[in-house]
């Protein structure tokens, strides 16, 4: 083989292994730090460490709950309370209602998302259930609690802030019994 | 083999050797070309059982999940196996006689990147015969339907695509290294022929963005076995990423099929309207930004995975952008066309074709290039309508014509003019009575990928799969005229086989002896 194919086959490999590990390495964590950036997707941030509270009450914003079940899950899972109306600066705390209602044990994950998507930047959660997964024996039945506070920048256009939770069933992929997680 | 390649005469064994370690660009270009008529006749079958369920409203002769793998495999079959085979045959046999090179760069990688497009293929079709079935979550293999809820073969659907990127990459490489290293001498960029500019383009397009293709079937593979969530939500992974990753190589995709396409109708409408090219640096140019531009414009079949409205801007004027590059292509092959004295052979009538159709698929492209039309066009016939007069009108008639445009050249014998004209009529007619109607139903709200449909869309469904029956019946032809053309057609034997043919392929003897520049000629 001459040397100028050669140096070229080298060169065309190595774009070929690179845009490999790009689409691989790059693309999802670039395309995550985007929709972080941006709130594209409602993305929430993870926990929140409160800062100094400045209650802004002249504001008040309604905050709703939506509690949906992926494909086949079969849990009973719903907020106890389906809209509350607070004051931008203000943590509050409220609770879903979990139920495994079947025989057997299961592990769920609820991923969450804000609507609009321009809100999601500033609804913080100081505590969550979102946080961990949630392992329920069968028949158990259980109160997850979410403790929240909207950013006082949140833009003006904003009065009502949708936040939704699908429960999915990671059962299979923990892998782990019930005991081993609680 | 100093001797001359092996013959039936030479026996068998010695005749399939041949074949098999061949490292001869002509050889391994028409196993290629035959190889992508294979796949061609395999994934039309399946297009005759989709059309054929959907002559008439109501569940007929097979079964929705039969007929969801039918429509993945129609497409994966003809996007990998018949239309990307297809043209990396034609650069094997025509670019190293078109730019005065002895063989490709690489030979005996040309023969491992042919050599193992079969076994993806055969790994792909067998997955029809096990336990679950094919592939059935359509040719775009959107997660979750290839993930969470695929048949359990999907993992030799990866690992077939695994295999048939492979193929590309090398495939591809060798075309780059054979032009940037091999042209004759005085051959310059600006001098090559359009089909070697169009390829050279398409493989590092290839390079590019098959290893993107492998990743996203990569990342599908760890989801399904090794419990990562790359496109599964529960762990934290979104599936709207798996499609633009999958965009990210498939909008280039479709520009790797349709550029060679270009290529070669650059080639033969100068020859029959005997002028030269017009235009010859802007088809260049136009070429290369058009190139560019498809790394931009992705999400333009994602607009209703709920984008913000700056995103669906800009992807909207962007792609609206690529019909400039693509409408100066269009210009220049009808200006060439103008005060030509044009004769209307076989190669000429599909060109032609190519140039109206394409440019039909490619207004109904600009017609989904506006983000608000496209939410109601998304996923319905529309879609198909519109791919399919880029894909086939474009692509398939482009290849038909470089068939006939250098099969004399590749054997030696003429092909019977009348069969080859009745071919293309029964071709175009066909083709138009079964996609026009397509945009009808589409624009009334027919959905894509169902096996059943409304009474209301009955009668535009009947006309459509009879216009499928036409063109199937078109192929059988064209298969029957170029084995008649090899077994009794009337010999040629000067070079330039057609009378306004310019370019040193034309310029070795017909047919082209099975090594060609070994001293190279010299090119003013």
């Amino acid at each position: 083989m001459q040397t100028s194919h050669r140096t070229l086959l080298a060169k065309l490999l190595a774009l070929a292994v690179a845009m490999f590990l790009f689409a691989v390495f790059v693309l999802p964590p670039l395309y995550d730090l985007f929709c972080e950036i941006t709130g594209i997707g409602g993305r929430t941030d993870g926990k929140y460490e409160a800062v100094e509270v400045r209650v802004d009450t002249s504001r008040q914003v309604e905050v709703q709950f939506v509690a949906a079940n992926n494909a086949e899950m079969p849990w009973e899972f719903y907020p106890m309370e389906y809209s509350v109306v607070v004051h931008p600066g203000e943590s509050r705390a409220v609770n879903f209602f979990a139920h495994n209602t079947t025989g057997e044990d299961m592990v769920a994950q609820a991923i969450p998302n804000v609507l609009p998507n321009n809100a999601a930047d500033y609804f913080h959660k100081t505590a969550c259930f979102c946080f961990d997964n949630q392992p329920l024996a069968a028949g158990e039945q259980a109160e997850l609690g979410l403790v929240f506070i909207l950013d006082p920048d949140l833009p003006d256009s904003v009065n009502t802030v949708t936040l939704s939770y699908t429960l999915f069933d990671i059962t299979d992929r923990t892998g782990l019994s019930i005991s081993q997680i609680q | 083999m100093a001797h001359g390649p092996a013959t039936l005469a030479d026996g068998w064994v010695k005749y399939a050797s041949r074949w098999l370690f061949t490292t001869n660009h002509k050889d391994i270009g028409t196993l290629y070309l035959w190889f992508s008529f294979a796949m061609f006749i395999l994934g039309g079958s399946f297009a005759m059982i989709i059309r054929a369920e959907l002559f008439q409203p109501g569940m007929q002769l097979i079964k929705p999940e039969f007929f969801n793998q039918m429509t993945t495999m129609h497409g994966l079959v003809m996007v990998f196996g018949a239309i990307m085979p297809a043209f990396v045959g034609l650069a094997n046999w025509l670019i190293p006689m078109m730019i005065g090179a002895p063989d490709m760069a690489l030979p005996r990688m040309n023969n491992l990147s042919f050599w193992i497009l079969p076994f993806a293929f055969a790994i792909l079709v067998a997955t029809l015969f096990m336990e679950g079935g094919g592939p059935n979550f359509g040719w775009t293999f959107y997660a979750p339907l290839s993930t969470t809820y695929a048949p359990d073969t999907v993992n030799y659907f990866i690992f077939g695509v695994h295999i048939m990127g492979a193929s590309s990459i090398m495939g591809s490489i060798n075309i780059i290294a054979t032009v940037m290293n091999m042209r004759a001498p005085g051959m310059t960029y600006m001098k090559m022929p359009m089909f070697v500019w169009t390829w050279l383009i398409t493989a590092f397009l290839l390079v590019a963005v098959m290893p993107v293709l492998a990743g996203a079937v990569t990342m599908m593979l760890m989801d399904i076995n090794f419990g990562t969530s790359f496109f599964d939500a529960a762990g934290g992974g979104d599936p709207v990423l798996f499609q633009h990753i999958f965009w990210f190589f498939g909008h280039p995709e479709v520009y790797i099929i349709i550029l060679p396409a270009f290529g070669v109708v650059s080639q033969i409408i100068p020859t029959f309207s005997r002028k030269p090219l017009f235009g010859y640096s802007s088809m260049v140019y136009a070429t290369a930004s058009i190139a560019f531009m498809s790394f931009i414009v992705w999400a333009h079949h994602m607009f209703t995975v709920g984008m913000p409205i700056a995103g669906e801007l800009y992807f909207m004027y962007a792609t609206m952008l690529i019909a400039v590059p693509t409408g100066v292509k269009v210009f220049n092959w009808i200006t060439t066309m103008y005060k030509g004295s044009l004769t209307f052979e076989t190669p000429m009538l599909f060109s032609i074709a190519f140039v109206i159709l394409f440019t039909f698929g490619g207004f109904t492209g600009l017609m989904l290039s506006i983000a608000a039309a496209d939410i109601q066009y998304h996923d319905t016939y529309f879609v198909v309508a519109h791919f399919h007069y880029v894909m086939v009108a474009g692509a398939v008639f482009s290849g038909t014509a470089a068939v006939y445009y250098w099969l004399p050249k590749w054997c030696g014998k003429m092909y019977d003019e009348t069969m080859g004209k009745v071919q293309f009529w029964i071709a175009f007619i066909g083709f138009n009575i079964t996609f026009m109607p397509q945009h009808f139903l589409g624009l009334a709200g027919m959905p894509r990928r169902y096996a059943d449909y409304g009474l209301q869309f009955a009668d535009w469904n009947m006309v459509s799969s009879i216009g499928a029956f036409m063109y199937g019946a078109a192929q059988i032809l064209f298969l029957f005229n170029v084995v008649r053309t090899i077994t009794h057609g009337k010999p040629v034997d000067k070079p330039e086989v057609w009378e306004g043919a310019e370019g040193l392929e034309w310029t070795v003897p017909t047919p082209a002896p099975y090594h060609t520049f070994e001293k190279p000629p010299q090119v003013k």
